[in-house]
């Protein structure tokens, strides 16, 4: 699909030219607006939900990936000096959760997390759409002695639409961040939910692109958190979309002569689903926020990531089921745009470790911790 | 949709800090020195004077009002650390936190100056005790259908009719009230209705209790057989209290106290589940914690845009309905994912304790304050629907 090199054409807001004013993280609503006003233009314009549901080909995802690499978007957490757009964490949450609005159905987020991880080893990020390995908690990829890897992971998003895999791959004393070709590696078949590709990739002794030592606190529980708190932040932009669409519709759709959202009963459901879009907002932004304050990966991001993903693949489940109600048999069909935020949404629950499971870690934890030591952990967030 | 959903994200400032520290110190002291006991809610009394004035000499009560009133001047989040470091003590604040959540600031809004000198400095001092007279034998929910009435009188008001559910009225020294000072009309069925500050030792009031199931005596039955209330007791504009009831609400809705209400359990399950829980115990207990985080950084973020001014009126019935529904559920939560344990765990008879007062007082959690059907209501109209 997407084309590899980025076009120097510079018609769109360019990230390149905000985040590059700057060299401290430091947020600013400012500037997330800028940035996420840019990538919604683009959204809007070369990934309209309505249009892409209509064309049901990937005709649009080459013009679209050009747009998002001339912005900059894809490489936002690579900084300039190693390929990227020197974006803040911050900037590209706030592009995640518009991606989340538009359910974009390329490898954005995962190209983003991608290039972090390079970033974080001081691996030079390449063009193009990128993914990551392992993506759920209980695969491992081994670093050979003899400098390759070994091993197989699943579910590993777009995999078979990725010019290039960033690995965290584990040696007998050391973790490694790797870069791969993805055609170096076997890729099989699958999809998700919503019919994007997934897929189990093995490593039979690939030698990689280039590599380098993880600094000490990036480990495999640090790649699941920094994933799940994007899949958190692109459901949240899902829900969004979701309750507005719903909105929209019992206000519109009339039955037993007067419009659906008029009754109590359709009301108090929808009351719900903002209850839950509210609660995956909140807790979504909280567990940024706080991979935005803090380099590391202490008990903070912890509790901040797991929560957010656990609440947030609830809110998943619940506001699927309450939007799929509120719009009957017409939001079933495929001509209809609302399982492509639904499905996509339900899918995320299972990438970089489902709800149930951060919800065992986070249990062990507490348990760990003692009864004494839950408040004031709480209370410390 | 006209409302776009926003939750500022607010972290407490590091003033904060040493206040929680501060608090943590004088509620150990308390239950060193045996005022109440943190394991047993709900048991002996929850209102304790002489605990209330101590809390009010720290400077804990009306801690955002002017301080020519009594108050600090701090900010509502230093407010809030406060708030949620008492409720998840299970201290005694039932004399004085209704007149700091809510009767205070609209006394400072509406009261004239000479009863705001006289009243809120002894609200701060922990002395004077609080209670909202809202509902009335035909009218819950539906407020504005009271037909409690206030007759215009030389230099004051004549009261008839009764309030119910009235906690508190069995120890409290004022009610603000909401009586009938004209009737509804066609084109505003909210109109008519006036908002009063009421000494309950004034003549003519009847207190008479009212026995919950859950074995406890708050609630109350006040009568008003031809009470007199002064001229200068009558709060904001007459005929046109609805106006003022709304702002106030995100306050009263939003804060801790909506969802730490049966927080206890959330500690004895922890001590049930032990150490190293089952997954089973350990994924339950996981998802509660990820649940509570997500309801406090939603009530953080809501008392922060009060504090800068803002009106998140959706946000905060939006906290209270996932609050309250969430501390509700918790003891059959608890109950189920202590079902296999060991009867010999350490903490059983607590548990046991806890989990029967919890279940019993759980039904009164959604409807007191605002029913999940009302707040439901105005989260539709907030979202474009009503």
């Amino acid at each position: 699909m997407p084309a590899d090199q980025p076009s120097a054409s510079p018609h769109h807001g360019s990230l390149q030219t905000v985040a590059g004013k700057r060299k401290t993280p430091i947020v600013t609503n400012d500037s997330d607006h800028i940035v996420t006003a840019s990538a919604a233009r683009i959204f809007a314009d070369l990934a309209d939900p309505q249009t892409v549901n209509r064309l049901n080909n990937g005709s649009w995802k080459g013009p679209f990936w050009l747009a998002l690499a001339d912005a900059g978007l894809p490489l936002a957490w690579v900084p300039e000096q190693l390929g990227g757009a020197g974006a803040t964490l911050a900037e590209g949450f706030a592009v995640l959760g518009v991606a989340g609005r538009f359910a974009v159905a390329v490898p954005l987020a995962e190209t983003l997390l991608a290039g972090w991880l390079l970033a974080r080893a001081e691996v030079a990020a390449p063009n193009g759409p990128m993914t990551v390995a392992p993506s759920r908690p209980a695969d491992r990829i081994i670093f050979d002695k003899d400098g390759t890897l070994s091993g197989s992971a699943i579910g590993i998003p777009f995999a078979s639409e990725a010019r290039h895999i960033a690995v965290l791959a584990h040696g007998d004393e050391r973790v490694v961040v790797a870069l791969v070709a993805a055609s170096d590696c076997t890729i099989g078949k699958g999809q998700t939910l919503a019919g994007d590709s997934s897929n189990v990739v093995c490593f039979e002794r690939v030698k990689p692109l280039r590599y380098a030592r993880a600094p000490l606190d990036l480990d495999h529980t640090a790649l699941m958190l920094m994933g799940s708190v994007s899949r958190s932040v692109q459901t949240a932009g899902a829900l969004e979309s979701i309750l507005s669409l719903s909105v929209s519709y019992a206000n519109e759709r009339v039955a037993f002569e007067r419009p659906i959202g008029k009754f109590q009963a359709i009301q108090h459901n929808l009351a719900r689903l903002a209850g839950e879009t509210a609660a995956a907002l909140a807790v979504s932004g909280s567990a940024a926020n706080t991979m935005t304050q803090s380099d590391s990966f202490d008990e903070a991001a912890f509790l901040e990531g797991a929560s957010a993903k656990i609440r947030c693949a609830e809110a998943a489940t619940h506001g699927a089921g309450i939007a799929h109600q509120v719009f009957g048999a017409i939001g079933f069909t495929k001509e209809h745009i609302l399982h492509r935020f639904t499905l996509r949404m339900l899918a995320w629950r299972d990438d970089f470790g489902s709800e149930s499971y951060w919800a065992a870690e986070l249990g062990r934890h507490v348990g760990r911790r003692g009864a004494d030591e839950f408040w004031p952990m709480v209370a410390s967030r | 949709m006209s409302t776009t959903l926003q939750f500022d994200q607010i972290r407490l400032p590091g003033e904060c800090d040493a206040l929680r520290q501060e608090v943590r110190t004088f509620l150990s002291e308390e239950i060193a020195k045996g005022t109440f006991d943190p394991y047993r809610p709900g048991h002996g009394d929850s209102h304790d004077r002489d605990f209330s004035k101590r809390v009010g000499a720290k400077g804990w009560i009306g801690m955002t009002w002017p301080k020519k009133y009594g108050g600090q001047e701090r900010s509502f989040l230093e407010r809030y650390v406060v708030t949620e470091e008492f409720r998840v003590a299970n201290a005694p604040v039932r004399s004085h936190f209704v007149a700091d959540r809510q009767s205070g600031p609209i006394l400072l809004k509406y009261a004239p100056e000479h009863i705001k000198a006289n009243i809120l400095p002894r609200i701060c001092q922990g002395e004077l005790c609080f209670v909202i007279g809202m509902s009335e034998p035909g009218s819950g929910s539906d407020l504005f259908a009271a037909k409690t009435k206030a007759t215009k009188v030389d230099k004051g008001w004549c009261i008839n009719g009764s309030k119910i559910w009235t906690s508190n009225a069995n120890i409290a020294d004022y009610m603000i009230a909401l009586f009938r000072t004209s009737l509804l009309t066609n084109a505003n069925r909210r109109h008519g209705l006036t908002q009063f500050l009421v000494d309950m030792k004034t003549r003519g009031i009847k207190v008479n209790p009212i026995y919950q199931m859950s074995g406890q005596q708050d609630f109350n039955e006040v009568v008003f057989e031809d009470a007199f209330v002064p001229d200068d007791h009558v709060l904001g504009e007459i005929d046109g209290a609805w106006k003022q009831a709304t702002s106030e609400l995100a306050y009263e809705r939003s804060g801790p106290e909506r969802f730490l209400e049966t927080f206890y359990l959330m500690l004895e399950l922890i001590r049930a589940t032990g150490s190293e829980p089952d997954t089973r115990s350990a994924e339950g207990l996981g998802r509660l914690a990820a649940q509570l985080h997500t309801l406090r950084r939603m009530s953080v973020s809501v008392a922060g845009m009060l504090q800068a001014g803002k009106e998140p009126v959706v946000e905060a019935a939006i906290v209270k309905d996932l609050g309250t529904v969430w501390e509700q559920n918790l003891p059959n939560r608890v109950r189920e994912l202590t079902a296999f344990l060991a009867p010999e765990i350490a903490n059983r008879v607590t548990l046991e304790e806890q989990l029967a007062f919890a279940t019993t007082i759980a039904p009164k959690l959604t409807i007191q304050g605002g029913t999940t059907e009302i707040l439901r209501g105005i989260i539709a109209r907030g979202l474009g629907l009503r």
